[in-house]
Order: C-alpha cells, then structure tokens, then sequence
C-alpha cells in the first residue's frame, strides 16, 4: 500500500468534507481490494473522522472486507428465500471444496468465499454468485463445476453459458396472445414485438428474449429518455401496470412468463434498463 | 408550554423535553436501562416504552426518544405497556442474564422465568459506554462494529486505541458487567432477592449455589422478625 496514493483519493474526494467517506472507501477497497489498516488510519487522520467511525462502516457493510481478498469472489446467498431453499448446504460444500470457511480467501489469493443476505433473485434460488454472474437454482453437486469456472475466470459475458442471461418467453397480460416473433430474431432467439407510441406515431418495437440482454430494434427513432406507451398488437390493449420504474419512476409495462407463470416488469422510458421478474406467482 | 396529559394527570412542560423526563420530573417512574442523563438518547433498550394516543391509534413509542407534543395522551403503566417491558426484560435475561440490573427490573416487573434460548452474552448493546466515551470523555476511542447479529463494541482493530486514556467511564456506566449475580446456572438466578421483598432465602434449598451478597439482607431481616 502506497500511502501517497490513498492521500491522493481522499483529495480527489475533497478531503472527505461532503460526507464523501464512502466513496473514499470505496475507492481504497476497489483499488486494493480490501481496506489495509494504515489506509483507514490515513483516512482518519486526514479526514478528521475517528478511526471508530470509519471502522464501523468497513465492518458494517459486506462490500467492504478488512482482509485481502482473492481475485475470484463466490458469494453464497443465506437470505430467507435461498436459506429455506438449502442455502447452508452449499455454503459448507464451497467450504469443503475450497478448503476455506465462508469469509475466507485460500491461499494462494486465488478464491474468496462470502455468504451474503440476498442478491435479489430468490425466486431462482439458491443463488450463488461469481465475480457478478449469477448462479440459480445451485445444487451441491453444481459446486464443483462452479468453482472451477470461478477459478478460470468468468469476465466475458458469454450469454450461452452465463446463467444470469436466459431467455423468456412472454405473453399479452390481457389477451394472453404470446408477443414472440418467431420470425424475427434478436441475439439468436424470437424477439418479443410489441406496439408502441409516442408523440402521435405508432409503430413496433422488438426487444430482445433474453432476460439480461438490453437490445431493442425499434420501427421509429425513439429518443433516449422518452417515455412511451406499450400496446399489444393482438388485442391492443395498453400495456401498463400500476408499479413505477424503481430506478427512474416512468411507469412500468407488465408482461407475463410463458411456462413459469409469473410476471416481467420493463421500464417504459427508453434507455433505462429497470425492470423486475417474479416468478413466484 | 405545552400541555399534556400523563396518565390522566394534565401537565404542562417545556418544548423539546421527553416524555420521560417529564414523566420523572412528576414522579412517574418509568424503568431505563440505554438513557442516562448526561447521554443523548438512544432508545436502543426500549424499555421505557410508554403508550401514548388513544383506541386504535394507540401506540407504544419508547419515551426516552420521544418529545412532548401537546394534548398527547400517555399511560406510563398501561397493561399494553408492562406487557411490553416484561417481554422486553425476558428477552434481555435470555442474552445477559447475569446482570444484576436486569436481574432487578427483571423482579421489579415480577419475571422470574425467561422463555427463550439462554445465552450468556456480556454485552446489551445498549450503547452507554460509546456515548459515555464519546460525549463526556471525549475520547471516541470505543464504537459499534460488525452489523445483525454480529454487532458487537470495541476499539477499531481490537487494538488498544491511541485515544484511550484508560479513564474506565465505559465500565462505570454498563449496566451489564457493573455488577454481576453470582450464581453458577444464571437461568435458574432470576430471583429477585436483591429487589423485592419476597424472600428468597426461605426457598434456599432450591438455590443451593446462591451467594447472598445484600447485607443486611432483606429477606434474612424479614424472616427474624
Ligand atoms: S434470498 Fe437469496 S436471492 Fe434473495
Ligand atoms: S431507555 Fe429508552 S430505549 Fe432504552
């Protein structure tokens, strides 16, 4: 640890004056991938925090670990829903496996190991992540095979194997029509083809299937940010729930799941990528 | 001023004062085991709970936290409200029951049997010792740490902390190791022998390991008579 370099971070933070402690933090933790204690130390004395303050929120957040961690990360979710769903089960075969106890890193730095309280997908749990890619419905026996791809590396998404991208069918929420194009294809699937409107003009939009793939091909320019209106182009209802984009407050267009019998929520403003999928239905 | 009613008794006080310090100022006790005069209040214990509105818009709101509003209604001893506390007591005996201050609030509301797992935990939480250090002391050598279940009080890095100076407020002010009951299977120790005068010397052969340490005792005292 460069202690130069932390001072330069609290800098670019002005000083940590706009209560700007986290980011601070944040920063120190993405660069050295913990937070060393002579870095928290600095952080204190240049900061004029006490060094109790910035200790509880480095312990008080999972995001923030005291410890080196490895260059892989697997989080275990024990949150309510992958807890009753075994959760405990694959924590202790990924500490069996890994030869390490939740919270620890092995060896050689390669492999962390946390459990977290939900990564907000429990309708698919067990959840497990590596390095950002979700995992569902994990089994001890997938343990092995996950700590290998997390030992390779996972970077690129790759959205044949990437289990957090999958395709979903979906269907009209009022006629029930299914909105799948067979004809046209989107990323390698049937595209979902809905009606939409904005400014007086009508026309199509197709969106990809895959649920963590953001394509759209649209009949219209539509500007980014507009906020449109959704049809279904069977029965030409109006497409449009009760619920708001969580991230930016447009309303939010519902469509169910084929097969699963449950529920998408997308954002109706173009660009954002709110959405929300539940399948406990 | 503003006035209000406590337990039927119309009041008046200053704005800004909590419903407990009014409630003591007028002779209402009202158990605490977080707030300490001096220290900001924490409503970390709850259990100065206190019922306040009425029917169905009655409420239990924690009285060391809350202030006066006028024309408010507040029962200081509802059966809402010992309901409360004494769930609240049984819950702190399961985690700590070897303190002696919750040992006599715990008798004080006539618990003597806690329902849940029993630990032996040597902290509450309640923050006395991080206010103490911080607000009188002046040091801010000693803070929460961890979060849920986790939580717990310390010095960054379990160190000794470059900001100690050893004055020991911390220890003067917690409730939970000031001063301990003294008996081998603390589950079986919620008596009260120190607190109420139901004397717990008569039913010595159950207690066979108890230390008296009350003197005179009480309970001794009465039987002489
Ligand atoms: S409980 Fe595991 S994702 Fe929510
Ligand atoms: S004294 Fe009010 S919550 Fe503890």
């Amino acid at each position: 640890m460069n202690p130069d370099h932390i001072r330069e971070i609290i800098d670019r933070h002005e000083g940590g004056k706009k209560g700007g402690m986290i980011s601070i933090l944040e920063e120190i933790q993405s660069h050295y991938s913990y937070l060393p204690e002579e870095a928290l130390k600095i952080v204190a004395e240049k900061t004029g925090r006490s060094l109790v303050d910035l200790y509880g929120v480095a312990t008080f957040y999972k995001a923030f670990s005291l410890k080196p961690r490895g260059e892989h990360l697997i989080s275990v979710c024990l949150g309510t829903a992958c807890h009753v769903r075994g959760g405990p089960r694959i924590a202790e075969e990924f500490e069996r496996q890994l030869e390490i106890k939740a919270g620890e890193t092995t060896k050689e730095g390669e492999v962390s190991l946390e459990t977290v309280n939900c990564l907000g997908a429990c309708a698919l749990g067990p959840i497990v992540t590596v390095d950002g890619h979700y995992f569902s419905n994990v089994t001890p026996a997938k343990v092995k095979e996950i700590v290998h791809k997390a030992r390779v590396g996972l970077d690129g998404v790759n959205i044949h194997t990437d289990e957090r991208i999958f395709p979903i069918e979906v269907a009209c929420a009022h006629c029930n029509h299914s909105l799948m194009d067979p004809h046209y294809y989107i990323d390698g699937y049937p595209s979902i083809k809905v009606t939409v409107s904005f400014e007086q003009k009508h026309g199509w939009v197709r969106l990809s299937c895959l649920y963590g793939s953001f394509s759209v091909e649209q009949e219209y320019e539509i500007p980014m940010e507009a906020v449109v209106n959704f049809f279904c182009p069977h029965c030409h209802a109006e497409l449009r729930g009760a619920l708001e984009c969580f991230t930016c407050g447009a309303p939010m267009v519902p469509l169910s799941v084929r097969g699963e019998a449950g529920i998408i929520q997308i954002c109706s403003r173009r660009g954002c990528k709110g959405h929300w999928l539940d399948l406990t239905g | 001023m503003i006035t209000l009613f406590v337990n039927g008794l119309e009041v008046s006080a200053e704005e800004g004062t909590t419903i407990l310090e009014l409630a003591r100022s007028y002779g209402f006790p009202i158990p605490t085991l977080c707030h300490m005069d001096g220290l900001s209040p924490y409503g970390a214990c709850r259990l100065c709970v206190v019922e306040i509105g009425e029917g169905s818009n009655a409420k239990l709101v924690s009285s060391c936290t809350y202030p006066v509003e006028e024309g408010l209604r507040v029962r200081t001893a509802s059966s809402r409200v010992v309901r409360a506390r004494r769930m609240i007591l049984e819950l702190l005996l399961a985690s700590c029951p070897q303190s002696k201050t919750i040992q006599d609030l715990a008798s004080a509301y006539d618990v003597h049997q806690q329902r849940f797992k029993q630990e032996y935990e040597d902290c509450i939480l309640c923050g006395r010792c991080v206010r103490v250090c911080e607000e009188q002391m002046r040091a801010k050598a000693i803070g929460f740490r961890g979060r849920g279940e986790r939580r717990s009080l310390g010095t960054p890095f379990d160190q000794k902390s470059e900001d100690c100076r050893l004055c020991g407020a911390c220890m003067y002010v917690c409730p939970a190791c000031q001063l301990r009951c003294t008996y081998t299977e603390p589950e079986k120790a919620i008596c009260g022998g120190c607190a109420n005068l139901s004397p717990p010397c008569l039913k010595k052969s159950s207690f066979d390991d108890l230390m008296c340490y009350m003197e005179p005792c009480v309970a001794c005292e009465i039987k002489k008579d």
